[in-house]
């Protein structure tokens, strides 16, 4: 088990290999497609982001409504590949770790292992008990967005699986030949 | 003639739509229970052990299993002896409405298909009628995740392809869809009947429980060979490799035009939610 703390450096990540569990800590941001879709418009205008993406962590969710007298409702990852075509750019402006669930294009894990940055697993589904895990809550930016606004997460011990990391592995295919005991399929072609 | 007031029914769509979010069926922990000694991956073993806490806390504490809380579709079985009192599909719409409000569940759906600008409601639901004998309504609420439904895949085969076409595409969604949908699945699959009836049927099959078996020997078959053989894919749960790649396959038919043999999948996650109530 390894414990990461936000914001993330370099050396962070060289530690970490496909299949690795981690503890994640600290301010992380969440953003789905139409968050992602405004960002990259303010990046092709030359302007900020409404947080530095430096060493930051992007969180694919979009959680429910808070019940009174908690911080944030229930808040599993959505799948990240609707956000693939944006993630390349925010990769290279310094993103450097991304939390979702599901596969990623060739452009994304190109980009990963060219500027260093890693995709991080959350069990899709299990919204109520990553919620647990969140301390903080704060809408930062596109309140008119609703539950696809961005949010500033405060987060402890937030547990997550290492899916690619910064040299090329990728959990998904590994984890998924280890147990294939069919030979027919439409991924291996 | 019977009747029933229209708020009536308003008031149990509310009902279930939070119910369905908040408490995962009893048939469903069964099944992670029983995958969870057979599962051969390690990690797979921990996803399904947090999948089990998962759905404990959302129903102790009365919080949506998954933030995704849903396309909300009802399936009424409407009974041609009961007269409703004010408009049936109304008092549904603000059912709905009602419950993701004091639910707090998540309002996903969009007013038009490229403007995308949220109702803030979760309105409308999609609804199914069916006309039956009798006098009573049943009403069952199925709030449908987003990220299972994009997975879902329907395709028009030849008759010649017979069985085994339909198994060959049937593993081909479940084997594209990978980790995207949430697994361990759910699969429904429609066969027969036209192209927009395959698709209603595939649905139709989500609601049943996962421990039933189609009522016909050789499609009960034929779904525990499918079962089978999705769970030979490596799949496994959260899609990080494993034994346990879908839950169930339940398969609904209906006769085909001499041309066709129409095939839909329709592929839910595991949070496999519906409630249902008879009035
Ligand atoms: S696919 Fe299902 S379990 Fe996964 S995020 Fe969507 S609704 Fe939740």
């Amino acid at each position: 088990m390894k414990h990461l703390t936000t914001p993330l450096t370099a050396e962070d990540l060289e530690v970490l290999r496909v299949g690795d569990r981690v503890l994640l800590s600290g301010a992380i941001y969440t953003a789905r497609d139409a968050a992602h879709a405004r960002l990259i418009d303010l990046l092709t205008e030359g302007r900020n982001l409404p947080f530095n993406i430096e060493g930051q962590v992007i969180y694919y969710a979009g959680p429910t409504p808070e019940k009174p007298g908690k911080v944030i409702g229930s808040a599993g990852p959505t799948t990240s590949y609707r956000m693939d075509p944006y993630t390349p750019l925010l990769i290279e402006k310094g993103l450097k770790a991304m939390i979702g669930k599901g596969l990623r294009s060739q452009e994304v894990k190109e980009a990963m292992r060219q500027y260093k940055a890693v995709y991080l697993g959350a069990v899709g589904g299990a919204a109520a008990l990553i919620s647990e895990r969140i301390q903080a809550a704060e809408l930062i930016a596109y309140e008119d967005l609703g539950a696809e606004a961005i949010r500033r997460l405060v987060v402890k011990d937030f547990p997550l699986i290492v899916v690619n990391d910064i040299y090329g592995g990728d959990l998904y295919e590994e984890g998924v030949r280890q147990y294939r005991k069919k030979a027919k399929s439409g991924r291996e072609e | 003639m019977r009747t029933i007031k229209a708020e009536i029914i308003t008031q149990e769509v509310a009902r279930l739509c939070q119910e369905a979010n908040f408490f995962l069926g009893k048939d469903v922990i069964d099944e992670f229970k029983a995958a969870l000694e057979r599962e051969e991956s390690e990690t797979g073993r921990e996803i399904l052990e947090q999948l089990i806490q998962n759905a404990n806390i959302a129903g102790e504490e009365q919080v949506p299993m998954c933030q995704d809380t849903g396309f909300t579709v009802v399936f009424l079985e409407l009974g041609q002896d009961l007269t409703v009192q004010g408009n049936l599909y109304s008092a549904i719409q603000e059912g709905v409405r009602l419950g993701y409000a004091e639910g707090y569940l998540r309002k996903s759906i969009v007013e038009h298909p490229f403007k995308r600008k949220n109702t803030g409601d979760n309105t409308p639901a999609i609804i199914h009628t069916e006309v039956v004998s009798g006098d009573r309504l049943k009403i069952i609420v199925a709030p449908k995740g987003g990220g299972s439904e994009n997975m879902s895949q329907i395709k028009m085969l030849k008759p010649a392809d017979g069985r085994q076409g339909v198994k060959d595409f049937v593993l081909q969604v479940v084997d594209e869809a990978g980790p995207n949908p949430c697994p361990p699945i759910v699969v429904g699959v429609g066969i027969g009947g036209t192209f927009e009836k395959a698709a209603y049927l595939a649905k139709k099959a989500l609601l049943r429980d996962l421990n039933s078996a189609h009522h016909e020997r050789e499609i009960a078959e034929l779904e525990q060979e499918l079962l089978f053989e999705i769970n030979q894919l490596g799949i496994g749960p959260a899609g990080l490799g494993g034994t346990t790649t879908a839950l169930g396959v339940n398969i609904e038919i209906f006769p085909c035009h001499i041309a066709s043999l129409p095939v839909a999948v329709n592929l839910n996650c595991h949070a496999a939610r519906h409630k249902e109530v008879i009035l």
